[in-house]
């Protein structure tokens, strides 16, 4: 039998747009097939290029992009979207696997559009709360401007514990201010020896998130991280991605910390 | 199995096998070099044995035959792709025992590192590999070090002296091309020692890799990513979309060589990139050579050809470096002692 061209996109109608700021708006894609949390799609734009998108949300027959519009690539899809439908290839990488967070307490520490990984994790705990010990999401957000899914929000708080958190607040604004780190002193956690700790955004927030969760007594073990990395083929072929003998694209994104503390660029 | 022919016979055979194969092999460009007075010695097609260079290494790797520098993958119109066409006729590469163990580092790369390539695959799936043997080591070529000095992964051996032509033959086609020939042994020529020596350190700890040794590469290095260029092993790759009118919704995917040495090669949105000092993208590269590529695939990556030592213009000489790491490495755990 001959392969599949791995290279080759395939068309995905756009069903929906969700806007949730000036600069980010998630895309609900048709898709059937198996996909998990924190895989990426390459979003593939004849005449621009590609660029590695997070599933930031899983449906019956769809899958959620919530892209950022940051370049060529994304610019694009932004102005012309009304086109309806969008090439894509994948899905790539590892993923979350929900089966290894079952029955555990979960602790989640999401900076910005880090949150879209791992947003169907979350999407998962809340609709199946009795699935986890206990689950609580901590998210942090440049400012109220740069919040992603508030309706989900409405949500989640319902059925998980939530804090959320911006570094810059503006007028109206009458939550919680400050970095996420700021809130993990206070946070109980019942067992700490297997309490789950799962922790994605900008590098330097991953840095110091994961070492006040050390701190706070999280085993090491029972830490995961994802991580973004330059991408041009999603496969094991371009290098681009690749750390020491580990290629993002393939091995990961999603690492557990005891392999993810070696992975220096 | 092993015959002895003449130049006339081969290029016969050749001719023939030209009808369904491209022969690709070093030739010598003169003065194509860096300055005008000096060959390149690199990849071209040939009709004739004589247009082969067989006295001297050749500047550049075999590999744009399976990985062309830029090609294209897919041509598209706004709702439809389609899959660029496979060359009509398949390939027949010269190349030495050094570049035959890089194929097996492209096909690791392109074949079983994840999805196997289709645009490798179908070329590589239509080629036959000629070992040109070396009766000399040349220049900076350090195969012995790395145990690549002599490879059996041949269609054939082939070897030209005056009018006479030697060939090892595992292919059926030649056997049965050669039956007039004269049988005889015929045993690859290869070197036994080279000038230059590696001793590769077994591990690199990561404590070294920010270590003030990698710094005199990052004053030295200017980034110009021809270590990588000229290297078998490198194959790393960018996308590139191209079309044929501005305002036309018609053009083509294609993928260029990429260079880690080069800047941009890990910039992300934001202007976040890493290495962006060249001494790291030294060590990025030296430990991929030598260290990491092993640890995930179980041979070197390096295969001794030397060619990033021939081509640097800033004599960086990577067999130095390792063999300085060596020296490093073996310190740094004597410390620890
Ligand atoms: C595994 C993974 C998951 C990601 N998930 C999301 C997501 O869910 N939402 C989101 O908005 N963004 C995500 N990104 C980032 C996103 O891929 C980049 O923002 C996007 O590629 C920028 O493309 P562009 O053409 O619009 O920008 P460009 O015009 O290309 O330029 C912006 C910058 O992005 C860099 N860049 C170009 N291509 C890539 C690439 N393939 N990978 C990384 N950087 C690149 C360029 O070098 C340049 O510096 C993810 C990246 C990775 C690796
Ligand atoms: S490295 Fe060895 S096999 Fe390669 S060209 Fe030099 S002598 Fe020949
Ligand atoms: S050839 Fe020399 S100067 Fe150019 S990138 Fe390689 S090491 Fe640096
Ligand atoms: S994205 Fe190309 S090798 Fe990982």
């Amino acid at each position: 039998m001959t392969e599949l061209n791995p290279y080759i996109p395939f068309l995905s109608e756009i069903t929906e747009v969700i806007k949730h700021t000036e600069i980010e708006y998630t895309f609900r894609m048709t898709f059937n097939g198996d996909v998990k949390p924190g895989q990426f799609f390459e979003v593939s734009l004849p005449k621009f290029g590609e660029a590695p998108i997070s599933v930031s949300g899983i449906g019956d027959g769809t899958v959620d992009l919530t892209i950022r519009k940051v370049g060529k690539v994304t610019d694009e899809i932004f102005e012309n979207y009304v086109g309806d439908t969008l090439f894509l290839r994948g899905p790539y990488g590892n993923g979350f696997d929900i089966a290894n967070y079952k029955g555990k307490e979960i602790l989640l520490v999401a900076g910005g559009t880090g949150l879209s990984p791992v947003k169907g994790i979350v999407d998962y705990f809340s609709a199946h709360p009795e699935d986890c010990k206990g689950f609580t999401l901590l998210v942090g957000f440049k400012s109220p401007k740069d919040m992603l899914f508030k309706k989900d929000f409405e949500i989640w708080k319902k059925n998980i514990n939530v804090i959320m958190t911006v570094d810059y607040p503006d007028e109206e604004y009458d939550g919680n201010c400050g970095l996420v780190t700021q809130y993990i002193p206070e946070l109980m956690i019942k067992g700490l020896t297997d309490a789950v700790g799962i922790v994605v955004g900008p590098p330097i927030m991953m840095k110091c998130t994961i070492s006040d969760l050390l701190a706070k007594g999280f085993k090491e073990e029972n830490l995961w991280i994802s991580q973004e990395r330059k991408m041009c083929c999603g496969i094991g072929k371009c290098g681009h991605c690749k750390i020491d003998d580990t290629y993002i694209c393939l091995d990961g994104p999603v690492f557990n910390y005891t392999k993810g503390k070696f992975l220096k660029d | 199995m092993g015959y002895q022919t003449t130049t006339e016979k081969m290029n016969a055979i050749f001719s023939d096998l030209s009808k369904d194969y491209l022969i690709y092999a070093p030739k010598r460009f003169v003065g194509d070099g860096t300055f005008t007075s000096i060959d390149t010695i690199r990849y071209g097609e040939i009709t004739d044995l004589a247009e082969i260079e067989f006295a001297e290494k050749s500047d550049y790797s075999f590999k744009e035959v399976l990985l062309p520098i830029s090609e294209t993958l897919f041509y598209f119109t706004e709702n439809e792709m389609k899959e660029a066409d496979a060359p009509k006729k398949g390939a027949i590469v010269f190349l030495r025992s050094c570049d035959l163990h890089g194929l097996k580092r492209m096909d690791t790369i392109y074949l079983e590192n994840g999805a196997v390539d289709t645009y490798y695959k179908r070329l590589r799936d239509h080629t036959k590999f000629i070992l040109m043997g070396c009766e000399n080591s040349f220049e900076n070529c350090f195969c012995v070090s790395m145990g690549t000095q002599q490879s059996k992964d041949y269609d054939a051996y082939l070897k030209v002296d005056g009018d006479t032509v030697l060939v090892d033959s595992r292919w059926d086609y030649l056997d049965t091309a050669l039956t007039d020939a004269t049988p005889a042994p015929v045993i690859a020529d290869s070197v036994t020692t080279n000038d230059t020596v590696v001793t590769i350190p077994e591990t690199v700890p990561q404590t070294l890799f920010d270590a003030p040794f990698w710094e005199e590469y990052g004053n030295r290095c200017i980034a110009c990513g021809r270590c990588n260029f000229v290297c078998p092993t490198c194959t790393c790759f960018t996308m590139q979309d191209i079309f044929y009118t501005d305002n036309g919704k018609a053009g083509e995917r294609r993928r260029v060589w990429a260079s880690c040495h080069v800047d941009g090669y890990t910039d992300m949105a934001g202007g976040h990139a890493f290495r962006n000092d060249k001494g790291q993208r030294m060590r990025f590269k030296v430990l991929h050579k030598v260290n990491d590529y092993k640890r995930r695939f179980g041979t070197h990556m390096c295969i001794g050809c030397g060619r990033c030592d021939d081509v640097c213009p800033e004599y960086i000489s990577f067999a130095n470096c390792i063999n300085k790491l060596n020296t490093l490495v073996n310190d740094a755990a004597k410390e620890e002692n």
